[in-house]
């Protein structure tokens, strides 16, 4: 594979199912509540082209929280509106100290081309419609916190799949750990293609069809703006596919609901369904944290 | 430089010479004198002595190869490509001759450019045929003057990186330039479906998350020109760097109607598949993308099947700054004058065992006759002494960093491949010589 600094971490694809679980198991001895000096004197840059609140923060808390500074550059206001280049922007973070850059861009393989120039690990918090490996992480530590192993569980991912950069994180990961997925959407959400992704996928165009035995139904936010000028109308799509009370029982008894967020209530899940006790959404927030110290404390070589 | 062409010549000894347009695959001697082909004849049997010797036992001798589609960029964009470093880079690759787009800064859409992209300050190596816009910027609302754009000098027109579009202007296009026996090459291309998209769409654009170019947007624009093509007695319609299966076969259906109807392949298209595409590497982005290995296969078929006409390189120079960066906002393209050779010997004749013969016939007689330029592409007496002689069995690895090309952007750097050119000659000249 391409050359990146060890400790980075580009996306879940190429990451192996033993690595994985390696940072699952620092997660687990990782405390916010609890501060830390694991990291002092480390330079965290988080390094953000796109508006993001809970990403940005939980990274920026987890940093915090092993002792790290941290610095936060957004596109807007700095030199990359002026049109500085992506490396340029990444040498100068480099020569100002950074020990590890945490970034966030709207194109896919953004991190892997800064990776492939730096010197210092970079850890990818979401490009493009690529990967967003941290989320795939948390919601990965967090199924494992209410279920014993991976393997065997029914999973359902519902809602805009083709946008959607923790979907693809997602099945790269529960598929490596022989988790069976189901995807469900629209087709101009959901391409035939998507199958293709991984060993064992199934595509089905109801939400019932996923919903029905899954002991996780992970809900995609859906943008309103992309159903604009498709086919299915947003009536169509709630009538098919939104998560309801009433379709959430079909999941097994002790199914977990879950949502990367940000979530919109009466669209792609009903109100109920996001507060209901099966839902993961809040702890998914918690788990993030934990989670991203684990990533930073690996990239920052202290993943004793 | 008329001057240096005459009381000159080359004699080229003990060469397979490889002359398709000729029928030509035999043992022989071939005499170049004041820039025309002087005789062909069994080893030993030329009449008249030459000045200069150039022993070719165990080498093809070909006519001289013909790229005709190149991006030199110039006017205006010579930080990428001039007239004299990509025709340095042709020479290298074997071409004697390259036709140049006109999607520059500004477009060569007047007779003024294209006259100035012939002039001998533009220090060209090897022959350069301009290809003229077909409508003014390459806008595609007005036709440019196509009877203007030929007497100085233009061989086609083309509005290429963009297609044209528009259903009237295309059929006005064609029947324009049938009255005057111009190509029409197009840049197959519905963009309306493509907005966005960075490679070919499949699992690997999915996998990668990048938008995908469906191959209908390039089928369906090939499709429509077939049929508009048929409308005119004489139309010519020429398919640029031709990459889908569906598209393949719209050229097929066209060739059997009475229309004259011609395409062209790039190697990149026939060496690799949009599955290569490494780590966002944006030497592995141009238009039309790489494309499925069915669509690959479909290309290596026509190849060997007379279907398609010509390879042609697309070499599409770009700076650092245009590749280097992320690989949706990266330039489309990449240099390919150098490499075609090595690729076609190493894909076509070893890889899928296409016939030297007929691999020739796509680097010369089938673009000339594309291009209609006469006394191009073969080796008969009193051609053009333009030849070019190449080694089929030497294998090399390509550096791209030390190219001709004022550009490096080449998905097959570093790549080993068999077949290297030995000696390019213009005009009775050698204007390249290969270790
Ligand atoms: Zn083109």
């Amino acid at each position: 594979m391409m050359k990146a600094t060890r400790g980075s971490l580009l996306g879940i694809e190429h990451l192996e199912a033993g690595e994985i679980l390696k940072i699952l198991t620092l997660a687990r001895r990782m405390n916010p509540q609890k501060p830390q000096t694991l990291l002092r004197g480390k330079k965290v840059l988080l390094l953000f082209y796109e508006a993001s609140t809970r990403t940005r923060s939980s990274f920026e808390i987890a940093a915090k929280s092993l002792g790290a500074m941290t610095t936060l550059v957004l596109s807007s206001g700095s030199s990359i509106e002026k049109g500085e280049s992506l490396l340029d922007t990444g040498y100068t973070l480099r020569g100002v100290g950074a020990d590890v850059i945490v970034m966030r861009h709207p194109h896919a393989g953004a991190p892997h081309l800064m990776a492939q120039h730096l010197d210092i690990p970079v850890i990818n918090a979401g490009d493009g419609m690529h990967e967003h490996p941290s989320q795939a992480l948390l919601d990965a530590y967090t199924i494992l916190r209410r279920k014993k192993t991976f393997k065997g569980l029914q999973i359902a991912i519902v809602g805009d799949i083709y946008h959607s950069r923790v979907a693809r994180s997602n099945i790269h990961l529960l598929s490596k750990f022989g988790a069976k997925i189901t995807l469900a959407g629209p087709p101009e959400l959901l391409p035939e293609t998507a199958a293709t992704l991984a060993p064992g996928l199934h595509i089905v165009r109801t939400a019932e069809e996923a919903v029905r035995g899954a002991d996780v139904v992970m809900v995609l936010r859906v943008q309103k703006e992309r159903l604009a000028g498709m086919k299915i109308s947003l009536q169509d799509y709630i009538a098919r596919y939104q998560i309801t009370l009433q379709r959430l029982k079909l999941a097994k008894k002790d199914a977990l609901l879950m949502h990367p967020g940000p979530i919109i209530r009466g669209l792609e899940l009903t109100w109920e369904v996001a507060d209901c006790p099966q839902s993961m959404i809040v702890e998914e927030v918690r788990n993030g944290v934990i989670v991203r110290m684990a990533i930073l404390a690996r990239a920052l070589g202290k993943a004793k | 430089m008329k001057d240096r062409k005459e009381n000159h010549s080359l004699l080229i000894k003990n060469g397979r010479v490889i002359d398709p347009a000729a029928k030509i695959d035999a043992l022989l001697d071939v005499l170049l004198r004041d820039g025309q082909v002087a005789e062909v004849a069994p080893p030993g049997k030329t009449r008249g002595t030459a000045h200069e010797k150039i022993e070719a036992r165990g080498l093809v001798v070909a006519p001289g190869f013909l790229d005709i589609h190149v991006h030199l960029r110039e006017p205006g964009q010579s930080y990428k490509e001039s007239v004299a470093s990509g025709t340095a880079a042709a020479a290298a690759g074997g071409f004697t001759s390259v036709c140049c787009m006109p999607n520059t800064q500004p477009v060569v859409d007047s007779a003024d450019w294209v006259t100035w992209l012939q002039q001998p300050e533009r220090g060209a190596v090897v022959n350069v045929f301009p290809i003229a816009a077909a409508t003014k910027a390459s806008k595609g609302g007005t036709l440019t003057d196509f009877r203007s754009l030929q007497r100085a000098g233009a061989v086609a027109i083309t509005d290429d990186g963009k297609p044209i579009l528009g259903d009237d202007i295309m059929r006005d296009a064609l029947r324009l330039a049938s009255e005057i026996n111009l190509p029409v090459i197009q840049h197959a291309e519905d963009t309306r479906m493509t907005e966005h998209c960075s490679m070919n769409e499949g699992p690997t654009s999915f996998r990668l998350g990048l938008h995908g170019m469906k191959t209908i947007a390039e089928a369906s624009v090939v499709e429509r020109d077939v049929q508009l093509a048929t409308q005119f007695a004489g139309a010519r319609l020429h398919v640029a760097h031709l990459s889908t299966a569906d598209a393949l076969k719209a050229v097929r259906k066209g060739k059997r109607s009475k229309a004259h109807i011609t395409c062209e392949v790039t190697p990149h298209h026939f060496t690799l598949t949009d599955a290569d595409i490494r780590d966002y590497d944006a030497n592995f982005k141009m238009n039309p993308p790489l494309r499925s290995q069915a669509d690959r296969e479909a290309m290596l078929a026509g190849l060997a099947d007379g279907s398609i006409d010509a390879i042609a390189t697309d070499h599409a120079p770009h700076a650092p700054q245009e590749k280097i960066i992320e690989f949706e906002r990266a330039a489309f393209g990449i240099t390919g004058l150098e490499t075609a050779i090595g690729l076609s010997i190493s894909q076509l004749h070893l890889g899928h065992k296409i016939p030297l013969p007929r691999i020739v016939e796509l680097f010369t007689a089938g673009p000339a006759r594309v291009i209609g330029l006469r006394g191009r592409g073969t080796l008969v007496r009193g051609s053009h002494a333009d030849v070019t002689i190449f080694d089929p069995k030497k294998r090399w690895t390509y550096d791209a960093s030390k190219s001709r090309s004022r550009s490096h952007n080449s998905p097959f750097d570093g790549w080993a491949m068999t077949g290297k050119v030995v000696a390019t000659i213009v005009g009775g000249r050698v204007v390249y010589r290969g270790d």
